[in-house]
């Protein structure tokens, strides 16, 4: 059914077997396009909270430091969690190619788990953090720490929710150009979050460890 | 008891006094006058079908120009209230308070409220038309980006009469609107209503941009566009990239002052000019934003009323294209003063100038475009030709200005206000003064009228310059901005009389416009053709207004101008005779988008006064209405092919 929607687009082109399934129809290659963009405006934004916390970062007001406050194993298993799920993701696209749904699923919940595992550490980091009395209302460079740090776990959140919503619709609907093209959109954005993190890593956390 | 009733008072600010209570009360009429008469005429069904709903880009437009010229009137009385008080030294009109509050908002209506809704209105009206498609990339995220744009501007405006008006100017500078020094929701009204309408500006950008790119009709190749579809195109590259900076910038002060972090506040670390920059590395590409369409509607004018091709195509693309990556590299000029030292003010005042190259390019080729083409004054060409010199004074003060030493002495001063007018009025609403007569006739069927159109520029713009140039005297006579009043005896008394009368003129050419769009609604002269202005670009082969569906086939297009081309050929929009029509498919109406961003409202409204339960609930909202979204697969409906013969008969094109 779907490939026939080219919507408002006009023409649309014959289903050709080697384009994979999320670029059949006009619409399908349109939302994806419009996607990427999105990312592009993104990365704006995350780019402008590292210039704000780089700039922030000495501004400690008396309080704690990077150095004193930054914990080697939770930041260290927070990457690998998220890097993995990166990897399950891929693999949950590469069984969508091949048209194995259920094995798609799979990956994906494990995708989602792995995310969970990643922001349950970074609660606990937090929580941890405002025990000790290292808030943000503390000093300018908690303040950016957190938001930095906060707005990547709110995205990452959202991509939680978003990923569940996709399997609900494939496990009703399966593999069609719709579920393929929604499936391969919200694995993009999951891994621009890892890339996102793999950022946080090194400048916030490895950095933040050493000066 | 008296405790609630002391905060209502206060909520409401009906200890402000009468001005106030006037307001209070003329909202008031209004709104039960809008919704009785809605009922009256049962047009609630009606409003709800074809407006609320809708994701016609066509509508969708139109209702962002209404907006707009909604807005350019609550901003243009700001305005002249801020006239009437400076209007002579030591008056008392207005308070120090209200004059900032008015200040403040007029400011950030008439550059974010007013400016941005009216040129995205006409990326609506005319990009799809022009490319030859049946509408934007994604109809139901344009609706998201209008609704959003409309929750923002209404909850910008109840400050006026709940909780106060923010007061830091549009540029809101920490870190004297942190809370320590300006508590209330004021500050909080400016920070959350902008976030919300970047919000939608930005999908406006994603959205145009992927239209312009991956949705013209066969043979439009990139160099074959409109140039106001160049604009656009150039536009919304810069909006995708400028935008998430200011929701940044405002995040971050919004969380300073909901949360009491430590951005820019001048304790525990914060850093104001953090703030600063960021603000401008957004505000500078938004000045840009707001003038490159303007530039485009002009280029559309100029090359239609003088019945030539324009003049150096490939040259306005590539200085538009200059412009957009230069117009992020000058932001350090709006703070020279605050001492980045003479190495970062000398590269910055460099690359200003280097804006002026461009820029310069640009008005040569509109002027070759005129020579010698058969010039017909029609009322949008009047506003293009006045254009060119009230832009150029604007445009080489702002040259002046780029030159740090010299702009140590006219930082924030008059000169500073004059400068700013000259591009954002001689340049942007200009435009869009031009933009609403050209494209009048296609939006609504009918002509404005042209007498009433001269008589409305020669008004506006004779008194735009008598209220604006004498600033710039103003300015080198030390006259400072935002004062709300001076002493006498600065000898600036007269000139300020002589320029709130300039303004007073302005006021009455709105007014003429007003009533031009009235007597037109009833007496215009109907456009019957569709082509009222002997076109030159694919929105005049259709209808006016277009058919929903826009082109009952896509065209065929085979060089620049390519109306023009096919009126030359004898060619007709539908291509050879007896290709036949098939079903054409189109995108649903929609009550999500406005419900979602009633929620957007909620949440806003929460976070404004630091209500936590209802901040959370609409924001619970938002996300809901977009999970509903992702569920909902039957979104389209096609367009019988009787439909079609019907109205392309009706339209004269079988
Ligand atoms: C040749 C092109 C231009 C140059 C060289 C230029 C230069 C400048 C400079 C140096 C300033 C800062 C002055 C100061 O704060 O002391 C400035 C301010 C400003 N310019 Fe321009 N400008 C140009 C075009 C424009 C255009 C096209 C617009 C908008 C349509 C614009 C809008 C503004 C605004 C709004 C401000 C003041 C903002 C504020 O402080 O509130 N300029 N310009
Ligand atoms: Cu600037």
């Amino acid at each position: 059914m779907a490939n026939t929607h080219s919507a408002v687009h006009g023409g649309h082109h014959p289903v050709d077997p080697s384009v994979p399934a999320e670029y059949h129809s006009e619409e399908n290659s349109l939302r994806i396009a419009g996607f990427w963009i999105f990312l592009g405006s993104d990365l704006v934004l995350f780019s402008c909270l590292f210039a704000t916390y780089v700039v922030m970062h000495g501004s400690v007001a008396g309080g704690p430091t990077s150095k004193q406050l930054f914990d080697v194993t939770g930041f260290t298993i927070e990457t690998i969690a998220l890097l993995f799920s990166s990897f399950t993701c891929g693999l949950a696209t590469y069984e969508m190619r091949r048209g194995n749904r259920n094995a798609m699923i799979a990956w994906m919940i494990i995708t989602v788990l792995l995310g969970y595992v990643f922001l349950g550490f970074e609660i606990q980091e937090f929580v941890h953090n405002v025990s000790i009395g290292a808030t943000m209302q503390r000093s300018g460079f908690l303040s950016a720490f957190f938001t930095l740090v906060g707005t990547h776990g709110c995205h990452v959140t959202l991509g939680t929710f978003w990923m569940i919503s996709i399997i609900i619709q494939l496990a009703k609907y399966g593999i069609t150009p719709i579920t393929a093209r929604k499936a391969f959109i919200v694995s993009i954005y999951w891994h621009f979050l890892d890339a996102v993190w793999i950022f946080i890593f090194t400048v916030v956390y490895l950095t933040g460890k050493v000066i | 008891m008296s405790g609630i009733v002391n905060w209502a008072v206060h909520f409401f600010m009906l200890d402000e006094g009468p001005l106030i209570w006037l307001s209070d009360f003329l909202i008031g009429i209004a709104s039960v006058g809008i919704v009785v008469a809605l009922t009256y005429f049962k047009l609630w069904k009606w409003l709800w079908d074809n407006w609320l709903t809708t994701v016609d880009h066509k509508k969708i437009g139109i209702m962002y120009l209404i907006a707009a010229v909604l807005m350019l009137f609550r901003g243009g009385t700001d305005g002249l209230l801020m006239r009437t008080q400076l209007s002579w030294p030591n008056l008392h009109f207005l308070n120090a308070d209200h004059y900032d509050q008015i200040f403040t908002t007029h400011g950030t209506i008439m550059i974010l409220f007013m400016a941005m809704p009216a040129l995205i209105g006409f990326f609506n009206i005319a990009v799809p038309l022009q490319i030859g498609c049946r509408d934007v990339a994604f109809p139901y995220l344009n609706a998201i980006s209008f609704w959003l744009f409309f929750v923002a501007a209404m909850l910008f405006n109840l400050s006026f009469v709940v909780g106060g008006s923010p007061d830091g100017g549009w540029t809101s500078y920490p870190p004297y609107v942190e809370n320590a020094f300006d508590p209330g929701p004021g500050e909080n009204y400016f920070l959350v209503s902008l976030q919300i309408t970047g919000i939608g500006t930005i999908a406006t950008g994603v959205n145009f941009l992927l239209t312009i790119l991956r949705m013209r009709a066969p043979g439009m190749t990139l160099m074959r566009l409109p140039m106001f579809t160049w604009s656009v195109l150039i536009t919304s590259i810069i909006i995708v990239f400028a935008f998430p900076v200011l929701a940044v910038c405002l995040a971050l002060l919004l969380i300073d002052r909901d949360f009491g972090s430590h951005f820019f506040t001048i304790s525990a670390g914060g850093m104001p000019m953090q703030y600063v920059n960021l603000f401008w590395i957004w505000g500078h590409p938004e000045v840009y934003i707001v003038i490159l369409p303007a530039f485009g509607i002009f280029s559309e004018v100029v090359s239609t009323f003088s019945s030539k091709k324009l003049f150096g195509y490939s040259a306005m693309v590539v200085s538009m294209i200059a412009i957009a990556i230069l117009s992020f590299i000058v932001w350090v000029h709006h703070f020279f003063t605050m001492g980045a030292g003479p190495g970062v003010n000398s590269f910055f005042g460099v690359s200003t100038m280097a804006i002026a190259i461009p820029t310069g390019v640009k008005i040569f080729n509109w002027l070759f475009t005129m020579h010698k083409g058969r010039i017909e004054y029609k009322s949008a060409m009047l506003w293009a030709v006045g254009f060119i010199p009230n832009f150029l004074i604007g445009g080489l003060t702002g040259v002046m200005l780029a030159v740090p030493p010299a702009d140590y002495q006219y930082h924030n001063s008059y000169f500073l206000i004059a400068h700013f007018h000259y591009v954002l009025i001689g340049g942007t609403v200009f435009g869009v003064f031009a933009g609403l007569y050209y494209w009048w006739p296609k939006m609504f069927g009918v002509l404005l009228n042209e007498r009433l159109g001269r008589w409305h520029f020669w008004l506006f713009m004779i008194g735009f310059n008598i209220c604006f140039f004498p600033m710039y005297f103003l300015g080198f006579m030390g006259m400072q901005r935002r004062v709300y009043t001076y002493p006498a005896g600065y000898g600036w008394g007269v000139i300020n009389l002589i320029e709130t009368f300039g303004a007073v003129l302005m006021g009455i050419g709105f007014l003429v416009f007003v009533l031009n769009i009235l007597w037109s609604a009833r007496y215009g002269e109907r456009d019957v053709t569709g082509d009222p202005w002997n076109g030159r670009t694919l929105e005049w082969a259709t209808t006016s207004p277009a058919p929903h569906y826009n082109f009952a086939i896509i065209p065929q297009v085979k060089g620049r101008d390519a109306w023009w081309l096919m009126k030359q050929a004898g060619e007709s929009i539908n291509g050879p005779k007896g290709i036949p029509f098939k079903p054409i498919h189109m995108p649903n109406n929609s009550g999500r988008p406005i419900i979602m961003c009633a929620f957007f409202f909620i949440a806003g409204a929460g976070f404004v006064f630091q209500w936590w339960i209802p901040a959370i609930i609409g924001l619970i909202g938002v996300v809901v209405t977009m999970a509903l979204r992702s569920f909902e697969y039957n979104d389209h409906h096609y367009i019988p092919v009787d439909e079609i013969e019907e109205t392309e008969a009706a339209a004269g094109r079988l």
